[in-house]
């Protein structure tokens, strides 16, 4: 087996200058990263030498500056290609996950008649129930649930995929419960039945070496900001021969390659997915992302984060009157979702707030599952490679004077 | 780490002041604040314009929770018109301890959906 590098954390951190921030007069600990992810200094930095040297429009100018935005904007298409193991042809910028999906369920439901059903499963995020939810009321197609376990994995013996399934759209990693799904195996299941599989990386991409050629997903919709990108740019992955066969769903400047008074043609793919002038420097931004967590390297990542989500959940475990959702396995994402019983969630937000600690509280987007989970909301701490094992110390720590405060 | 959370404050939270619903009512109301999940259901008795008696069926956060029976104890006898009147201060100053932006929602969910009630029982539209 190849040995994996270790990571030099304190060298890490050095690079995110927020890291080394105050809040309430403590030492920020961050562990809503399943939110958002905190910035080194290197992608903050190229957004400001894009608007400092060579801001210009992207595809059309015959400058300089147009040149050189452009093939940066160009390059950004291939480092994300490269870092998922597709082909830059297959790479579409978008605002977010949200909005990459968003543009299969209209795009993809132009085929979709009340004959059909679209299978997702208990477990989504709303940006992967709501657009299927309003395709299926715009056409009559029936929604199907894959469900979860008492584990929180989901139940693979009751797989609602048939031969009227179109699609079956699945979450890579629970935002919720931490969950990987084994969503190739799914794959081959709607693939035996002549569904497409999308995937919602949007938690997966950050954390996991993805190779979506293996993986063999059709589709797969993930966001910038969560693996160290700014806000505001998000990816649409798809495979050649289905964006060549599917209509944008957005029209306008840039996705033309020819419009008179009565029609139009698209451009080739992936443009012909990007009209308007696109986020130039969230891309450009993003490229550089994935330079930084490509020279840290993605297992060396995976490793560290492992490492610390098994510390926090045996610390967490030890707590007195703590409800903790999702496997307690070691093949689980770094986040870790849980109740401290008779305490609300945003109180307990708030009082580690107050420690200089930030976690989620509330129902993460994810409000049918919080039904199946039987509460209205959860904490949720979420880590990334620049987290220590003293911050985890910390938030078990300041967890139990919130217990004293509500004692 | 704790200056919202008072003992006072606690207090209510632990033991809300007219919690649970009552069985004989004019008004029935129920709200939710999408953010935290909290939920609430008011009912209210009215007698001659007044507010004879008022149950907050309040689950959520401790700042909701707290502020829904704080307010709970002021309105006895208040007409419906003095009931809408009251403005955000007047529940932040029952409070009485900093609610920081993100949670102003919170403590003002019980009263929101207090006047929500009452002018869907007058025919009234809310004015915000």
């Amino acid at each position: 087996m190849k040995k994996v590098k270790q990571l030099d954390i304190k060298k890490i951190r050095n690079d995110f200058p927020i890291l080394s921030k105050k809040v309430n007069g403590k030492k920020l600990v961050y562990l809503d990263n399943s939110a958002t992810s905190q910035k080194p200094k290197r992608v903050i930095n190229s957004i400001s030498d894009y608007y400092s040297n060579y801001n210009s429009n992207v595809h059309r100018a015959i400058h300089s500056l147009g040149e050189r935005a452009t093939l940066k904007f160009e390059e950004a298409h291939e480092k994300v290609a490269r870092f998922i193991n597709a082909s830059k042809e297959e790479i579409i910028f978008t605002r977010n996950t949200t909005e990459s999906l968003n543009i299969l369920a209209y795009s993809l439901g132009k085929e979709i008649t009340s004959k059909d059903n679209i299978v997702i499963t208990e477990m989504e995020h709303h940006s992967n129930i709501v657009p299927w939810q309003q395709l299926c009321k715009r056409t009559g197609a029936e929604l199907r649930y894959i469900l979860i376990n008492k584990e929180g994995k989901l139940d693979l013996r009751n797989i609602p995929i048939d031969n009227n399934t179109k699609i079956v759209s699945v979450v890579h990693v629970s935002n919720v419960l931490g969950t990987i799904n084994p969503v190739k195996e799914i794959g081959k299941i709607a693939h035996k039945h002549k569904a497409l599989l999308i995937i919602d990386g949007a938690q997966s991409v950050p954390h996991l070496k993805i190779d979506i050629r293996n993986i063999d997903a059709d589709f797969m919709a993930f966001s910038g900001h969560k693996m160290l990108g700014p806000t505001g740019i998000g990816v649409l992955y798809g495979k050649k021969e289905h964006l060549k066969k599917i209509n944008p769903v957005f029209f306008g400047g840039g996705m033309i390659s020819s419009v008179t008074q009565e029609d139009a043609q698209w451009t080739d793919i992936p443009t012909k997915f990007e009209a308007g002038t696109p986020n130039i420097e969230g891309a450009i931004a993003l490229a550089v992302a994935i330079d930084y967590l490509e020279e840290l390297g993605m297992d060396s990542i995976c490793n560290h984060i492992k490492e610390l989500t098994s510390y926090a959940m045996k610390e967490l475990s030890q707590l007195k009157n703590i409800t903790i959702y999702g496997p307690r396995n070691r093949e689980r994402a770094a986040l870790i979702s849980f109740n401290l019983i008779g305490i609300h969630p945003h109180d307990v937000a708030q009082l580690l707030d107050k420690e200089g600690i930030a976690i989620r509280a509330g129902h993460l987007c994810a409000k049918p599952l919080m039904n199946t989970l039987g509460t209205a909301a959860v904490c949720r701490a979420s880590f990334y490679f620049y987290n220590t094992k003293q911050e985890i110390n910390s938030l078990v720590s300041s967890l139990k004077k919130v217990q004293e405060v509500f004692k | 780490m704790n200056d919202m959370y008072q003992e006072e404050l606690l207090d209510h939270y632990k033991n809300p002041r007219n919690q649970g619903a009552l069985k004989n009512f004019d008004i029935k109301f129920h709200d939710t604040n999408p953010l935290c999940g909290d939920e609430l259901t008011i009912t209210v008795k009215v007698k001659d314009n007044r507010i004879q008696d008022v149950k907050f069926d309040s689950r959520g956060c401790a700042i909701s929770v707290a502020s829904s029976s704080k307010l709970s104890e002021q309105l006895k006898n208040k007409t419906l018109q003095e009931v809408i009147k009251l403005d955000n201060k007047f529940v932040l100053d029952l409070i009485a301890v900093p609610i920081s932006p993100m949670r102003l929602k919170c403590a003002l969910l019980s009263l929101k959906a207090l006047k929500k009630g009452i002018c869907g029982y007058l025919g009234q539209e809310l004015k915000e």
